[in-house]
């Protein structure tokens, strides 16, 4: 028997399933103008925030102007697209059938296409999140993030790995879609039509998103050129340390499971819910900090429920966590802080070869948790 | 135009419409919007209003019509509605529309003010160039819109050929544009028929008898006709039997119900894009992508506005409205009137 079968009982798992179907059914039928209100707000503060830091980048000779613009312009992109892009994307304003909500028509201002990322995120990520060989998101192809990856010295360069990744993190989303782990290894073709395709949608959208911060906006500010450039690349640089923080925590804090393509073969409904818990981990704050990491803060309710729309989950926290109590499940929740140590731990941990205890080449899952604590 | 090409470059990814429109819903350069300058009630449960459309808005031509969106409860919602106007009349749209349905019954309670959404015009039911010397315009009820736009525009262009207009309403008080109607030029002659009280030239429901009082010569004209599903089949049967149906030009607003065999279905429907399966329930495509919760953009549902339209990768579907059969490989369909016959793959 294998640790996520093994949890809870078949009668358990149904009925833990049709609690969270029950939850998931409440919100939707509950839809309604607040949730469209709330993210038109949302996008009505995106566009000021982005409209102020252009502007302030023309006076930006002025030191307090300048980083003024630098933080207007670095918050609109991480509204953009945390709180906006992201979740839009996901679907979760599909049903007000409004074209600009709409998740198949919906860019976002990062480099990463639209349509490259819904495939590898929306799809490949959240139906198999964490399941070894599926996710493509447990180590983005480039870290060791868990034991069952078998260690190579390659590895050694893992927190450096991670730092380069956490700067260039638009980069590193629009590269991790063309799977280039996979090229290298031979495993899919560079001529692959399809591959072919995503890297023309790539440099189409790349060429827009470098024109506008890297070569329109300054030119647009005349001598301020340069200033405008650094503004916009801080402005990018932070959206992508903060991108990259929010997302690290959200899957790979200690004590996060992640499983293997046998065990979750045949996956019935509740047991589908059960991974996502399983595999995901919150982050506790305020509102507002919920807000700037597009309630990828309630990673676990995301995963539940990557459909309806995230003001939702905090809404909801509570119950779920109420129920995982209910059924000895953990909740994976901490500050920042917290699940950020705990994140670069992982990195450094895994950067080494594995000690004897961890040779068993099985996944970080409860069922190995178990072995090793019997031990 | 340049200057509008390098700001598309500079608010890129999301377009110049998202800021202008924070500023003011009108603004908008790319989609069309309608603000409502007039509202008036010329019967109980109509409403006329009068929009000012946005500037990408390019005109229409008499008997086409616009597709018209509002938010309800957060869902945008779609209906088509014919410009009863004149298509020489200054830019502005007149949109005359009885409370029926979900969103008409919204509009009747618009304000000067609101902000409506608008697509192109569209509709091949339109007048012929030059203006034929006969018409036979014939309409019910809220079917008066896209003829009334006809009148007004052959007035307009100062037309003198003979023009017989054939109109249904239930009562005398329900006569939309009674007022103007009453007074035409003397070569328009216009013919009132109740359907449910005394008071029109003629009474009771369309007839042959009405066509041969109203416009003897209607089998030398073209006819022009909208109105109910009703109305449409007695006066396409009378064409029909007489093999005039090439000179009768209809536009449905209503549709005629759809004829479904739930019973027969089978196969699997699969959208690719999505990869949503689910097997055939027999119902047209839209509502059964519906059903398996996708969300399609749509707008009238009953085959008129091609917002629904997608490509079929393979398979077989009916069209509900013409009842033809078609098997072609990657070909447009429109989702509301299609019924898969076996198995059916979307590109969507």
């Amino acid at each position: 028997m294998t640790g996520l079968q093994d949890r809870l009982t078949p009668e358990q798992i149904e009925e833990f399933g049709r609690e969270m179907d029950a939850i998931r059914q409440r919100i939707v039928a509950d839809l309604g103008q607040d949730d469209v209100d709330y993210i038109r707000n949302v996008i009505k503060t995106q566009r000021g925030l982005e409209v102020a830091g252009r502007a302030l980048m023309f006076a930006g000779f002025v030191p307090p102007a300048w980083l003024a613009g630098v933080g207007a312009l670095s918050l609109a992109k991480i509204l953009d697209n945390m709180e906006i892009g992201h979740n839009v994307m996901h679907g979760q304003y599909d049903w007000t059938r409004i074209p600009e909500l709409s998740s198949q028509k919906f860019e976002w201002d990062t480099m990463a296409p639209a349509e490259n990322w819904r495939h590898s995120h929306n799809y490949i990520h959240h139906t198999f999140t964490n399941v070894l060989d599926k996710d493509r998101d447990i180590g983005y192809g480039i870290l060791r993030i868990d034991p069952a990856q078998k260690w190579h010295p390659y590895y050694l360069g893992n927190p450096v790995y991670a730092t380069v990744l956490a700067f260039i993190f638009q980069w590193g989303v629009m590269l991790h879609d063309l799977e280039f782990d996979r090229v290298v290894r031979g495993e899919r073709k560079w001529s692959d039509p399809e591959l072919k395709q995503m890297r023309e949608r790539m440099a189409r959208k790349a060429v827009k998103q470098v024109g506008k911060d890297y070569v329109l906006f300054p030119l647009l500010t005349g001598p301020l050129a340069p200033l405008t450039f650094l503004g916009n690349a801080s402005a990018n640089l932070t959206r992508n340390l903060w991108a990259f923080a929010i997302i690290f925590c959200g899957h790979f804090p200690s004590d996060v499971e992640s499983f293997t393509e046998e065990e979750t073969e045949n996956e019935t409904r509740g047991q589908w819910y059960l991974r996502q818990i399983l595999g995901s981990a919150n982050i506790t704050g305020g509102p507002l900090f919920h807000i700037l990491s597009g309630n990828l803060s309630h990673q676990i309710e995301h995963h539940l429920f990557p459909d309806i729309p995230a003001r939702r989950y905090p809404q909801i926290a509570a119950e779920v966590r109420a129920v995982c109590e209910k059924y000895g499940l953990p909740y994976n929740t901490g500050p920042l802080h917290k699940q950020l140590w705990s994140v670069a731990k992982k990195i450094v941990k895994f950067a080494l070869p594995p000690r004897p205890r961890q040779t068993d080449g099985k996944p970080d899952t409860l069922a190995s948790d178990r072995v090793s604590a019997a031990a | 135009m340049r200057l509008a090409a390098i700001a598309e470059a500079l608010l890129t990814p999301h377009g110049i419409d998202r800021y202008l429109e924070l500023v003011d819903p009108m603004l908008v350069r790319r989609e069309i919007r309608g603000e409502v300058t007039a509202v008036e009630h010329q019967t109980p449960g109509t409403v006329t209003l009068t929009l000012k459309p946005s500037s990408a808005w390019r005109g229409f031509r008499a008997g086409q019509y616009v597709r018209v969106s509002v938010d309800i409860d957060g869902v945008r919602r779609t209906r088509c509605y014919s410009p009863a106007g004149s298509q020489h009349r200054d830019g502005r749209l007149e949109l005359t529309i009885k409370a029926q349905g979900l969103v008409s019954q919204h509009l009747n309670r618009a304000r000067p003010g609101w902000v409506l959404g608008l697509s192109q015009a569209d509709g091949a039911f339109t007048l012929p160039e030059p203006r034929p010397e006969k018409l036979l315009l014939i309409s019910g009820g809220s079917g008066i819109t896209p003829l009334m736009s006809m009148l007004r525009t052959l007035a307009d262009e100062g037309h003198r050929g003979e023009v017989v207009f054939l109109h249904y309403a239930n009562t005398p008080d329900d006569v939309l544009y009674a007022h103007e109607l009453a007074r035409q030029a003397p070569n328009v002659r216009v013919v009132l028929a109740c359907t449910h009280a005394a008071g029109g030239e003629l009474s009771g429901f369309f007839s042959r008898e009405h066509l041969a009082e109203a416009a003897p010569w209607y089998a030398g004209a073209l006819t022009y006709l909208c109105g109910p599903a009703q109305l449409m089949d007695s006066v396409r049967a009378g064409y029909d039997s007489e093999q005039l149906s090439e000179q009768l030009i209809t536009e449905e607003f209503a549709s005629s119900e759809l004829v479904i065999d739930e019973s027969a279905a089978e196969g699997t429907v699969r959208f690719a894009h999505s990869g949503v399966e689910f097997p055939n329930s027999g119902r047209p495509l839209l509502e059964q992508a519906e059903e398996a919760g996708l969300r399609p953009e749509h707008g009238c549902r009953m085959g008129i506005c091609f917002s629904c339209t997608k490509v079929k990768a393979r398979g077989r579907v009916r069209n509900t409205k013409s009842g033809e059969v078609s098997g072609e490989e990657n070909e447009e369909i429109q989702l509301c009137i299609s019924v898969p016959a076996g198995d059916v793959e979307i590109d969507a």
